[in-house]
């Protein structure tokens, strides 16, 4: 997984509640066996004007010139605003990946759904959770002005906008530290294994029936 | 000893190590696996070279990819069939408690399939990569979806890594009224509360409607728990489950099972337990349900009218409302009942268990498939409901009332098979999402009971089954 430690990224606003999964990536591309190359498909239905399969060469299908990722002023934009209940639905990890594979390392939103919530920090991507008041602000100001960009610290855990107002945000001290490392999540576990182990033995002892 | 929770109790007793921050590894009981979400995490296992911890907590089958007719021909897309082959490959190698590749009769939708074997039992902890996973809480047990990155984390470790919820309580008081079903009161439920109302909660259903619901039922209730945005859902376990339990392939048997049965029996939540929220419904207030828009809580009961946004204040709720209404077709303030139907679906995770295809089939008494329904899918959650309805005659109800009777999976639950919407399509559906494009680009889905299905589907337009 890659690090994050802090970055200053131009801001694009999605400007859509309850965000589900299948419009972040649409199912048909879930048939891919690997976990790379899914960006170009990122919000497929909205972000093209024609049906998308696997396999085809996005680079020649006609773009939404509507759908706020393919305004100009968005380009190589690496933090995403978002409204309530962001990336509800299923629990793809093919989302985040999606996502993450577009060049985008941020979302700030007044809420997430929990699965989703979860995958974002296994893949370097890391949701932000803002009052509804704060995000709103953050979408007027980035509509407002082109080239909007926030400072994202994740050591300091504040996002700052340009004329340096600073918002704090929460994390819980384990997955900062794996973000901030870009650790190895399996790796760390396993070094409980002999604890893992105990407890499944004590299990297997007085719950015989759970492992038949 | 303080009184604890349900909840309280399967996560307690999972726990294997604890963090200051109150991060913690649970300790996973069943690993149930499909093909859509697996692949990358066997690569993942393989590429780091590490083995699995164990694997008989695995069970697998494959749902999403398969089709549902022309098994002779096997699986026609090649993406899928690659997919498919993938997990053959990937349990031939690494092994699994059970298995129910394509076209075995054990195979099915991943969350029919685990109760149905006996591959879920109460008091478990139970991940799957898959958001429905909340399904299998019906038994009393902690069973929530995880991602691609915690299933090579299961497998790896047989544990993961998780910080405990929220406890919400949502109670169901009073008897549910003829024709009122366990997923009419999903869909109130999230009517009321909304899909982000239980984000951050498990939730345990209780009250007198949920005990006098069966096992099936309170599964498609605890399967609709996601759609109200809580990771898992779960009711207590009573002789009902118990009975539900008994006899399953992979259940205990002999001195074991007495063993289990004691065990389960403590499976409640406590005399005076505390919950962070509690949500009440009475059961009497429950109509047939019908989604209007593209998100679940989009919901009225089939005696309203789809809404006016003008009656909106919020902005960005009347946005949605707009943005749904033009998506889905439809014009304000028209009755539920005058909305006409091009497609029926039958299946998925939620409603294919054999007590659906009842209601669905008791609904026809003889009529025929409206004239304006282009198609009818029953799609049976696994072989063995199959099996069961046909021993019942209940393919033979479907087939001459004009409707299709197909081979088990998911279906037209998520399209990624050739069942699909084509554009405008309107679907009366018993699934559990209507997300824009679930059932195909640019299909509509309205999210219903099984008897509501069927209805529409005979009707041509829904209708309250219960005049029908
Ligand atoms: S039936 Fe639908 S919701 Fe259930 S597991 Fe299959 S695709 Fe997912």
């Amino acid at each position: 997984m890659k690090a994050f430690t802090t970055l200053n990224g131009l801001v694009c606003p999605l400007d859509r509640a309850n965000v589900d999964t299948d419009a972040i990536i649409p199912k048909q591309f879930l048939k891919s066996i690997k976990r790379s190359g899914f960006g170009p498909n990122l919000f497929d239905e909205w972000r093209y004007l024609d049906h998308g399969e696997p396999g085809m060469d996005n680079s020649t299908r006609p773009v939404n010139p509507d759908f706020v990722l393919n305004f100009p002023r968005y380009q190589g934009a690496q933090v995403l605003l978002a409204r309530e209940n962001f990336g509800c639905g299923s629990s793809r990890e093919h989302a985040p990946w999606a996502l993450e594979d577009q060049g985008l390392r941020v979302v700030i939103a007044p809420s997430f759904a929990d699965i989703f919530f979860s995958n974002c920090y296994k893949n370097g991507l890391l949701p932000i959770v803002q009052p509804a008041e704060v995000v709103d602000q953050l979408f007027k100001e980035c509509v407002a002005s082109e080239g909007y960009r926030l400072t994202v610290d994740l050591a300091a855990q504040t996002v700052t906008t340009p004329s340096g107002q600073s918002f704090a945000f929460d994390i819980t001290p384990h997955r900062k530290h794996c973000m901030l490392n870009g650790l190895d999540e399996i790796g760390l576990t396993l070094a409980h294994a002999d604890k893992i182990r105990a407890f499944e033995d004590a299990r297997k002892q007085s719950l015989p029936w759970f492992y038949v | 000893m303080t009184a604890q929770t349900l909840y309280d109790k399967l996560w307690q007793s999972h726990v294997v190590h604890e963090e200051a921050d109150g991060t913690v590894l649970l300790y996973i009981d069943r690993h149930l696996i499909h093909e859509v979400t697996s692949p990358q995490a066997f690569e993942g296992l393989k590429l780091a070279g590490r083995q699995p911890w164990r694997v008989g907590s695995i069970v697998a089958t494959a749902d999403h990819n398969t089709p549902t007719d022309n098994w002779d021909k096997g699986i026609q897309d090649p993406i899928s069939r690659q997919q498919v082959e993938t997990l053959d490959a990937n349990i031939r190698e690494v092994g699994a408690r059970a298995y129910f590749p394509f076209k075995d009769q054990g195979q099915g939708v991943i969350h029919v399939m685990g109760p149905e074997q006996g591959a879920t039992l109460p008091g478990m902890t139970v991940v799957c990569g898959d958001s429905h996973t909340s399904t299998h809480g019906a038994l009393g047990c902690l069973a929530h979806g995880i991602g691609t990155s915690e299933v090579e984390h299961v497998l790896a470790t047989q544990t993961l890594v998780a910080k405990k919820s929220k406890s919400m309580l949502i109670s169901v008081e009073g008897q549910l009224g003829a024709g009122v079903s366990a997923k009419d009161v999903a869909l109130a439920i999230i009517g009321k509360i909304g899909t982000a109302g239980g984000t951050g909660y498990a939730i345990e259903f209780a009250g007198s409607a949920i005990r006098g619901l069966t096992v099936e039922g309170r599964m498609t209730l605890c399967n609709m728990a996601i759609e109200a945005g809580a990771r898992a859902g779960m009711v207590a376990v009573d002789q009902a489950t118990i009975d539900y339990v008994q006899g399953r392939p992979l259940a205990p048997t002999g001195a074991m099972w007495d063993q289990a049965v004691a065990y389960w029996k403590t499976l409640h939540s406590d005399e005076g337990a505390q919950f962070d929220a509690v949500v009440e419904l009475k059961a009497e207030d429950i109509l047939p349900q019908v989604t209007w828009g593209t998100s679940p809580e989009m919901v009225v009961t089939v005696a309203d009218r789809v809404p006016d946004p003008a009656q909106e204040a919020d902005p960005v709720k009347k946005s949605g409302i707009e943005r749904a209404l033009s998506y889905m077709g439809l014009t304000a303030n028209t009755p539920v009942n005058e909305i006409p139907v091009d497609v029926v679906f039958i299946g998925s995770c939620t409603n294919s268990r054999i007590e659906d295809l009842r209601a669905a089939a008791s609904v026809i008494r003889g009529r025929q498939k409206a004239a304006n329904v282009k198609r009818v899918l029953v799609v049976p959650g696994s072989g063995l409901v199959k099996a069961q309805a046909e021993a019942e005659g209940l393919d033979r109800l479907f087939v001459e009332a004009g409707f299709e009777w197909r081979e088990p999976g998911c279906s037209m639950c998520l399209a990624m098979n050739a069942d699909r919407l084509e554009p405008g399509e309107r679907c009366a559906s018993t699934s559990n999402r209507n997300f824009e494009g679930r059932q195909g680009q640019g299909g509509r889905t309205h999210l219903v009971s099984p008897a509501m299905a069927a209805a529409a589907a005979l009707a041509g337009h829904f209708v309250d089954v219960r005049s029908f």
